[in-house]
């Protein structure tokens, strides 16, 4: 009897979730960590605001850093629930998963399920929890929901990559090795500070990496309003890492099943 | 002070000297151990003086060269890091059974801990080097002379052997590796609670507060004296003073968890 793959998918989905949920060490410093460096900078750097071109008359700092927070939490939850995929690896859950008439690409799916509904948790919670210090959104509903929307894409991409590289060694430290990375990428963007104050090389790298691009177009429909080119830069980034990211690890779980059996 | 072996008394600084070298070689043997040991003062450097180059723009701000205000914050930083690491060799020991081994060694029992603290305080060496060799070559200036590179590696130091204080009080209490992540997150709230980026003047809104009772502050301004002009002893006393009382402080602190495993 051939079982449906819907029901494979909600289940494996389930309990990713699930899982994820239950290991406060999975998602807490993926929260904390950015809300604390938001908390910090839109206080350190609060007269930045203040240099003409930064941010546009009426909005804060904290506007501005709101895009990187979300961007830092996804990209961390991403990893995390991508090296899940290794843990079950290591136990020998996925060995069982394989020996089992479950589909392919539900057992990759539904592993990944987890980190969405992180990324998608972290964009509404931090949009909710920064809103009472002033951290609106111009661009209204429709901004809020592509933030959201940006967040779930770019954790699924993530999630893929780290996925990949889970499937590739089998060995959850191996995909949090990537965590300094993603870390270097970050601070090499304009998350944190605007790309016109940077100067030299450091100006050329950051304007020319993928994350200024998306959250460049995150911090258009936070501070100056709604824009399809914005919204469109926020969810294209993402939707092309995931492309790549799925290929990947597609690719790689296609290696692993075809050296077990 | 001696330990007394049948009659013979036996000095404390063979076991010290032992537990370094340990130290040293493990450093060597894992090179999981030494990557964050060069790779973070090179990322904080990096990313800290670019990303925020602009900061001198500001009215106000202390110096023109980005790279003399943040080299020391890398530089502290760093030395944190060292003090983590130091934490994870100790959790590491205590899960493992080989602190217990050490607790036995004909030596004095304080002995144990001091090493710790000394390896956290000799590896914070390595990241002042790299820091300060890359401000030279990313045209940092010396205004103070010898005495702005003195002052920072006092600063190292002591952060270095606070941290590891800290990480002693909470790894004798837990006595796992993993809380290895509590360590982490108490040495980045402090550090990233201070003037870091930005001086107290600068700062809007809760932040100043909290930084104006954040020893790591006073500890900063110390390692940064030298570095934005010649260097002051009004910046340079509240850092001994810090460093002292934080140091009774987490010394107590370190001493109480001691006191649990050690009864």
């Amino acid at each position: 009897m051939k079982v449906p793959v819907g029901p494979q998918l909600a289940a494996l989905s389930r309990r990713a979730v699930l899982r994820f949920a239950r290991q406060p060490s999975s998602w807490a410093p993926a929260t904390i960590f950015p809300l604390l460096l938001v908390a910090v900078n839109s206080s350190a750097m609060a007269r930045v605001a203040e240099i003409p071109g930064v941010v546009p008359p009426g909005t804060t700092f904290l506007m501005f850093l709101l895009p990187a927070a979300i961007v830092q939490g996804v990209l961390f939850g991403g990893i995390n629930g991508g090296s899940e995929l290794a843990t079950d690896i290591q136990g020998g859950f996925f060995d069982r998963l394989v020996a089992s008439p479950v589909s392919r690409p539900a057992i990759l799916l539904g592993r990944l399920a987890g980190a969405v509904a992180f990324g998608v948790f972290q964009a509404v919670f931090f949009q909710l929890i920064l809103w009472p210090f002033g951290a609106q959104v111009v661009a209204g509903p429709a901004g809020r929901a592509t933030l959201v929307v940006s967040a779930a894409v770019l954790s699924l991409g993530v999630g893929s990559v780290a996925a990949g590289l889970a499937a590739r060694t089998g060995q959850p430290e191996a995909v949090q090795g990537f965590f300094p990375l993603l870390f270097i990428l970050l601070f090499l963007s304009s998350a944190f500070f605007p790309t016109q104050l940077m100067s030299g090389w450091y100006q050329v790298v950051a304007e020319h990496n993928p994350i200024t691009w998306m959250v460049d177009g995150m911090r258009t429909l936070v501070l100056e309003g709604w824009s399809w080119s914005a919204a469109i830069a926020a969810v294209g980034v993402p939707a092309a890492v995931c492309v790549v990211g799925m290929l990947f690890a597609t690719r790689q779980l296609d290696r692993r099943l075809a050296v077990a059996s | 002070m001696t330990a007394a072996v049948g009659r013979r008394r036996v000095p404390p600084w063979p076991l010290v000297r032992q537990v370094l070298h340990r130290s040293a070689t493990s450093l060597k043997r894992i090179p999981a151990g030494i990557i964050p040991v060069i790779v973070m003062p090179i990322f904080f450097t990096v990313a800290f003086s670019g990303t925020f180059s602009g900061l001198t723009e500001l009215p106000g701000y202390p110096t023109d060269n980005i790279l003399n205000w943040m080299i020391p914050y890398a530089c502290l930083q760093s030395a944190s890091f060292a003090a983590l690491a130091s934490a994870f060799s100790l959790g590491r020991d205590l899960e493992g059974g080989f602190y217990d081994r050490l607790l036995l060694a004909p030596a004095p029992r304080w002995t144990v801990p001091t090493a710790s603290i000394l390896w956290a305080m000799i590896r914070a060496l390595l990241p002042l080097t790299i820091t300060l060799t890359l401000g030279v070559l990313g045209g940092m200036t010396f205004p103070g002379g010898l005495a702005a590179v003195w002052w920072l590696a006092v600063g190292s130091f002591s952060v270095a052997a606070l941290g590891s204080l800290w990480g002693l009080g909470v790894m004798y209490r837990v006595q796992r590796q993993s809380a290895g992540g509590l360590v982490q997150i108490g040495l980045f709230v402090v550090m990233f609670l201070s003037v870091g980026t930005v001086p107290l003047d600068l700062q809007e809104g809760w932040l100043p507060y909290v930084a104006r009772w954040n020893p790591v502050t006073y500890i900063l301004d110390m390692a940064r004296t030298g570095f934005i002009g010649t260097p002051e002893w009004s910046a340079i006393w509240p850092g001994l003073l810090a460093v002292a009382v934080g140091g009774a402080l987490l010394a107590w602190w370190a001493e109480r968890g001691w006191r649990r495993l050690v009864p």
